[in-house]
């Protein structure tokens, strides 16, 4: 999975500070806006392919005339490759009883990100272990790693992040 | 606001409630801005018949994110050089959330920072959210 341009726009990371309930002015001031700390998760909306969004012409696994619309629960996509450049965090199509599930998130900043910057990000992908859960059947873990680069070729962000597909949805 | 390596000890706590009675239509504002639209969080007719959920719930970016601001609140803008944790268990509809901060350990010396570990529960007292940050500090 790779991102070829992200650009940071002072709009989005005002819609973005909205959605997590964040006031701060610095994120509504298209002048000097920084983006939050978990801001490079929305780089999903420039992965041409990313698979949590629906794509015009195609069918969506969501709900229309039916509670789902693909007649069968999207296949398992494998080792998590959308991880934390995909802005998917390895959450992948559910149905069936299983689900795609974020279970860890790291971020590495090593300079400020700011409106004006125009990201690239490329993903690698990295270990992937099993486990027996209580409330969920049987885990699969995936793990990917994300370098966010500048439009000067300098890391901005390291992103670690760890899907976990359930065997069944988690009991509460 | 900006902490001071001078006037931080290892123990001490900070928290803040980091949201109230969450909404559907935030989660929906949070996939609209992040781009996640998994049928999971937006969609209850998906979560409850074919995912086998109680309702919809929230992104654990959505809990991330919330839980950012806190810290960003604490330790000021552009500060932070790490931030991570796990997601231990699912956020829905109607919790309200409550980060706690507390100093593991203050570097002083040419560069301070603080290492603070990172935990957000729900009104139930179960953890939703268990991580570490670490931020740049003044002396």
């Amino acid at each position: 999975m790779a991102v070829e341009r992200f650009p940071i726009e002072a709009g989005h990371i005002m819609l973005f500070a909205r959605a997590i309930g964040d006031p701060n002015p610095i994120y509504y001031d298209p002048e000097r806006a920084i983006a939050p700390p978990t801001f490079v998760q929305a780089s999903a909306q420039f992965d041409p392919d990313y698979g949590l969004r629906p794509q015009i012409g195609r069918p969506w696994f969501g709900s229309g005339k039916t509670p789902s619309g693909l007649q069968r629960p999207a296949p398992s996509e494998g080792p998590s490759e959308s991880g934390g450049g995909g802005g998917g965090g390895g959450e992948r199509r559910g149905g069936g009883g299983g689900t795609g599930l974020h279970a860890e998130q790291h971020y590495e900043y090593h300079r400020p990100l700011r409106a004006g910057d125009v990201l690239t990000a490329t993903t690698t992908p990295g270990q992937r272990w099993e486990k027996e859960g209580r409330r969920a059947g049987k885990l699969v873990f995936s793990e990917s790693v994300t370098e966010y680069r500048n439009q000067d070729g300098e890391l901005v962000v390291t992103a670690r992040s760890v899907g976990v597909r359930t065997e069944r949805a988690v009991e509460q | 606001m900006t902490l001071k390596a001078s006037e931080l000890e290892e123990g001490q706590t900070f928290e803040a409630v980091v949201v109230e009675n969450l909404t559907r239509t935030q989660i929906v504002q949070y996939a609209g801005a992040s781009g996640d639209y998994n049928p999971i969080h937006t969609d209850e007719v998906f979560a409850t018949q074919v995912a086998g959920y109680p309702s919809v719930f929230a992104h654990g970016m959505l809990t991330m994110g919330m839980t950012g601001r806190m810290l960003t609140d604490l330790v000021g803008d552009g500060r932070l050089l790490r931030f991570g944790g796990r997601f231990t268990s699912q956020v829905f509809p109607g919790d309200d959330l409550t980060t706690t901060a507390t100093v593991e350990a203050v570097n002083e010396g040419d560069e301070p920072s603080v290492e603070l570990k990172v935990s957000t529960t729900n009104q139930n007292g179960v953890e939703v959210f268990s991580g570490s940050a670490a931020a740049r500090i003044d002396p």
